[in-house]
């Protein structure tokens, strides 16, 4: 295990690289530029290709082509550039094919982007959210492993801060085990065999072959994958002093971890609060956030936005929980994410008006 | 050469033949014009499964390809003789 | 006075002796009927794209990247490896099949529609980057599949569903001139326009299409393939009328030649097809 003191852009672009990652495209933007930046000098070194696409939509587009012949590949943006993105990624899904999409998004406003997704017809990306750069790192690779276990594109959902801080972190290649052999992949190496590949959205083999599918019953086939992915995959939430808590905050990403801290605090005065945090946004970890929450009766919700993820809160407690939403969103004049509001003393003041509040509700 | 004979001709000189796979036929006619001797020529009354009018060949086919080149349908499958056929008019026409 | 012989079986094979000198289908395409227009040109490009690549043998070499248009039929027809691309967006999948597999022949089939009206940016900086891949463009000036509308390539005067009293310059704009377009960009190699509309144009495609496919394979950079072909449906005309319609209208705005062949620079200018404004390119 090797540390260094990284920038969480290379961090990640180290992490990608240790995966396995050999091919990547992307177009610069605030803050996911660096991330572009590092993968340009790390790849080449590593027998890899890093381009710089016209636009986000070649960017994606190169990726989708690199991915089907088997070599690991990403793309990333922010969420406008995303935004630019969705057919392609939507067509992914249908495509079957594994790609790891980094978000480095401004705030917290694409987290309905990511998990309902911008794009067209029924599809679901795996959708991991770190809330440090160490985590970044870890999730980053886990997101590659995913993506080829399940045939289908993993989201990292970062932010400014992910990008942009410094920490001690160990980018060395984790093993998550064994992924499916690529059996699928161009090479070209079937042509002229009487069974050459195809890699298709609307076609999943070639007129001959006898048990093919029409393009209907391939659309009609996402549902399974879909219903495979949401039981298959394992959902995960970091759950902190929620065992006696009668409050829990819900939050993800950065905001969690000043959260954290909130939490400590107002457990110093004897508030029975916790928090929990969701890593996996789909799957959204919905029974085990529920168990902790219908066991402390109380959530509050915070996320830099007017309310997303609180929707996948309240669909996990069935009503079973008082759910109350108490995030906002918050800006630097940019507008790239830096949130005033993330700051332990203001969100210790905003919570306990919330805790306040909740009282008199009870009460009354 | 071979194909419509002309006048005074006594025989032609046959160079191959094609298949014609009439049932993937879509009566597009293009091999009519493309025959330089204009020994294609379709059908006036049979159709196949599809309903398409089809080509029929005559005699004199030069084994040039043109017709397999220019169907958009793969119709044709090109025969060249090893070696040419004289065919006889007054056989073949009765004159 | 000329005179048609008897009509002579041909359904089964000859009895004197002889050899196939043009079979069926190519071994790359696999066999049956596709539901392509009568007397569409496309199914003749194809044609002549994957026999180039069996006699340059590279069938198991290659990936082809189709667009979305007419001939994404054929996409599940070849027997050669095929990734399916988006609506305009094959050149950019292309760059990255290519990238990371340099050794294989990369080439996209696209339709005007697709390559000229949705994806013009990612040829034109596929073209510029100078990728090693073969962008081969099928162009009948309509878009096809969805009904017969103008594309960027439709000539003026030309009737297509949206322009039934034929493309005027006022209110529908010019044509882009595709391969004119590519040419000046440093990182392209060689363009042709050819056509399908008769056995000459035909050869000729052939023969620009295993040159570009075999620069290709040599580094040399971006290739372009520009092959005219015969819509009769697009076009509200018969399918016989079709070839000279495409040497009149089409050919007569996009002309058939070689436009760029950094390989021929040393050579004469008399070894060079050039362009012909007045159509006597395109022959009869």
């Amino acid at each position: 295990m090797t540390r260094q003191l990284l920038e969480g852009s290379e961090a990640i672009a180290r992490a990608m690289v240790n995966a396995g990652c050999r091919f990547f495209a992307g177009y610069p933007m605030t803050p996911f530029t660096e991330v572009l930046e590092h993968m340009g000098k790390l790849l080449p070194d590593a027998g890899g290709v890093c381009i710089n696409a016209e636009s986000e939509l070649e960017a994606v587009g190169m990726t989708w082509g690199a991915a089907a012949t088997g070599t690991r590949a990403a793309t990333g943006s922010v969420g406008q550039g995303l935004a630019l993105m969705q057919e392609s990624l939507s067509e992914l899904c249908q495509a079957r094919l594994p790609v790891v999409v980094l978000n480095m998004a401004r705030g917290q406003g694409d987290y309905y982007q990511s998990t309902r997704g911008g794009g067209h017809g029924d599809y679901r990306h795996i959708v991991l959210a770190p809330s440090d750069v160490n985590e970044a790192a870890n999730l980053v690779q886990l997101a590659f492993h995913l993506a080829d276990t399940w045939r289908n594109p993993a989201l990292v959902l970062g932010d400014y801060y992910l990008a942009h801080v410094f920490e001690s972190v160990d980018t060395d290649r984790v093993d998550f085990g064994p992924v499916p052999d690529k059996d699928w992949k161009l090479t070209g190496a079937t042509g002229g065999t009487g069974h050459a590949r195809i890699v298709s959205t609307v076609a999943n083999d070639r007129l001959d072959v006898p048990d093919r599918l029409n393009y209907g019953q391939l659309l009609a086939k996402m549902d399974d994958r879909i219903e495979r992915m949401r039981t298959g995959i394992e959902p995960m939430m970091e759950s902190f002093r929620t065992d006696d808590a009668e409050v829990v905050l819900v939050a993800y990403g950065t905001p969690a971890r000043y959260l954290r801290q909130v939490v400590r605090n107002l457990r110093e005065d004897g508030v029975r609060i916790g928090l929990v945090r969701p890593i996996t946004l789909w799957p959204f970890p919905s029974d085990q956030m529920a168990a902790v929450l219908e066991r402390a009766g109380t959530a509050l919700v915070y996320e830099l936005n007017a309310g997303q993820m609180v929707d996948d809160v309240r669909l996990a407690v069935a009503g079973r929980a008082d759910v109350h939403f108490i995030g906002r969103s918050s800006f630097d004049e940019a507008g790239f994410g830096i949130a005033p509001d993330l700051d332990v003393e203001l969100l210790t003041i905003r919570v306990r008006s919330a805790l306040d509040a909740v009282a008199k509700e009870v009460v009354s | 050469m071979a194909g419509p004979a002309t006048a005074g001709q006594q025989s032609v000189e046959v160079r191959g033949t094609v298949v014609i796979d009439v049932e993937v036929c879509k009566g597009c006619e293009l091999c009519i014009e493309a025959c330089p001797p204009r020994v294609l020529t379709m059908t006036e009354v049979e159709r196949n499964a599809e309903g398409y009018l089809y080509p029929r060949l005559h005699q004199g086919c030069i084994a040039c390809g043109l017709c397999a080149q220019v169907c958009p349908d793969f119709v044709f499958q090109v025969w060249r003789y090893d070696t040419p056929e004289t065919v006889s008019l007054a056989e073949v026409t009765g004159s | 006075m000329t005179q048609l012989l008897p009509v002579i079986p041909s359904s089964e094979p000859p009895t004197r002796p002889g050899k196939v000198v043009d079979d069926f289908a190519p071994r790359l395409i696999l066999p049956g009927e596709h539901a392509l227009c009568p007397g569409c040109g496309e199914p003749i490009a194809i044609r002549s794209v994957v026999e180039m690549i069996d006699e340059l043998e590279l069938a198991a070499r290659s990936v082809g990247v189709f667009g979305i248009g007419c001939y994404t039929a054929f996409s599940p027809k070849l027997d050669v490896e095929v990734l399916q691309a988006l609506h305009g967006r094959a050149p950019s999948l292309a760059t990255g099949v290519k990238r990371a597999k340099p050794d294989c022949l990369v080439f996209t089939v696209q339709g005007d529609g697709d390559m000229v009206n949705e994806g013009l940016q990612e040829v034109i900086h596929t073209a510029a980057r100078g990728e090693n891949v073969t962008c081969i463009l099928l162009n009948n000036g309509v878009f096809g599949e969805t009904g017969g509308h103008m594309t960027a390539t439709t000539v003026l005067g030309q009737r297509t569903k949206n322009t039934l009293e034929g493309r005027d310059a006022k209110r529908h704009g010019y044509p882009i001139l595709m391969s004119e377009l590519l040419a000046p960009l440093d990182g392209v190699a060689f363009i042709a326009r050819c056509a399908v509309n008769n056995a000459v144009n035909i050869t000729r495609t052939r023969r620009w299409i295993k040159q570009a496919l075999s620069m290709q394979m040599a580094g040399a950079g971006f290739t372009f393939i520009e092959v005219l072909t015969m819509c009769p449906t697009g076009w509200f005309i018969e399918t016989g009328e079709a070839p000279d319609y495409l040497a009149d209208k089409i050919a007569a705005v996009h002309a058939v030649g070689v436009v760029k062949d950094i390989s021929a620079a040393d050579k004469t200018a008399s070894d060079k097809t050039a362009p012909d404004k007045t159509g006597s390119d395109t022959t009869r």
